[in-house]
């Protein structure tokens, strides 16, 4: 379970590639630094996707990743903070 | 082995060749000082030519422009040849798969030519990607507008093909060429095309 309560939450939940990402940088750009994005994916290529674009993000650090099931559809829910 | 300078006694450098190495070191410092802030201050860059106009091969260089540009970095497709197609503001919505000339096609190439055939491998492709819940040609494009994608249309290409500046979308810029693309391509870090 991540730690942090996110800041915002982004659903992109029925989106697929790579829309997922793409939506991630556009709701992680109006973050506040400190906060953290909680990103809701249906996408299983997001667990990847997301975790390489964090990795090559500067401010961007991914918190936690996890795999659940909503109304038996599996989701795919990222926490990545804001560091400056 | 004989040298210009006689090094001293001990093997140590002499004064003036310890002092031109040193300037020389200094030298090299600001060089890569310089070439270091270039590196960090220019946002990486890529530039995607885009040549086809199918609706299959609409796919890549949109998919490939909008994710660049959520890495940070700076995109210009430029569209030429029937890449024009994915610019146009009706046609964007109408993009044809080709029946023939694939062998991945789920019919032969004989069937494939009959009329009508176009429209009916299309429906399915559009049928998958909606199934697939891939998004629009035109979700791609609004998309990759908003994430600071420079969209340009081949002025040559667009005269050759009779289409006027006002067919494309909005943000499209028309009104260059080879040389203006082929500049964009040699300052960027990734050049492809499709």
């Amino acid at each position: 379970m991540s730690t942090e309560t996110p800041t915002e939450t982004l659903d992109v939940k029925g989106q697929n590639c790579p829309m997922p990402v793409v939506k991630t940088k556009g709701a992680f750009d109006g973050l506040a630094p400190g906060g953290t994005l909680e990103v809701v994916a249906t996408d299983s290529g997001s667990m990847s996707d997301i975790k390489g674009w964090a990795d090559s993000t500067d401010d961007a650090e991914l918190v936690d990743q996890q795999e659940d099931t909503e109304d038996g559809e599996a989701v795919y829910k990222h926490y990545i903070r804001k560091t400056e | 082995m004989s040298t210009d300078t006689q090094p001293t006694p001990d093997g140590a450098p002499s004064a003036e060749e310890f002092e031109a190495l040193q300037s020389r070191i200094d030298e090299l410092e600001d060089e890569l000082a310089a070439v270091r802030s270039d590196v960090d201050d220019d946002p990486q860059k890529m530039v995607i030519i885009a040549t086809k106009g199918t609706l299959d091969m609409a796919y890549p260089p949109l998919i490939l422009a909008s994710t660049a540009a959520a890495f940070g970095y700076d995109v210009t497709v430029f569209h030429t040849f029937w890449g024009l197609e994915i610019l146009h503001e009706e046609k964007a919505d109408d993009l044809k798969l080709s029946s023939v000339g694939n062998p991945n096609m789920p019919v032969p190439n004989v069937v494939g030519a009959l009329p009508g055939m176009d429209r009916v491998t299309t429906r399915m492709m559009e049928k998958q990607i909606a199934d697939n819940e891939v998004a629009t040609v035109r979700e791609l494009i609004e998309t990759s507008i908003d994430q600071g994608v420079e969209f340009q249309a081949c002025q040559m290409t667009i005269d050759l093909m009779d289409y006027d500046e006002d067919d494309f979308f909005d943000e499209v810029e028309t009104g260059v060429g080879a040389a203006s693309a082929f500049q964009e391509m040699v300052e960027a870090d990734i050049q492809l095309l499709v």
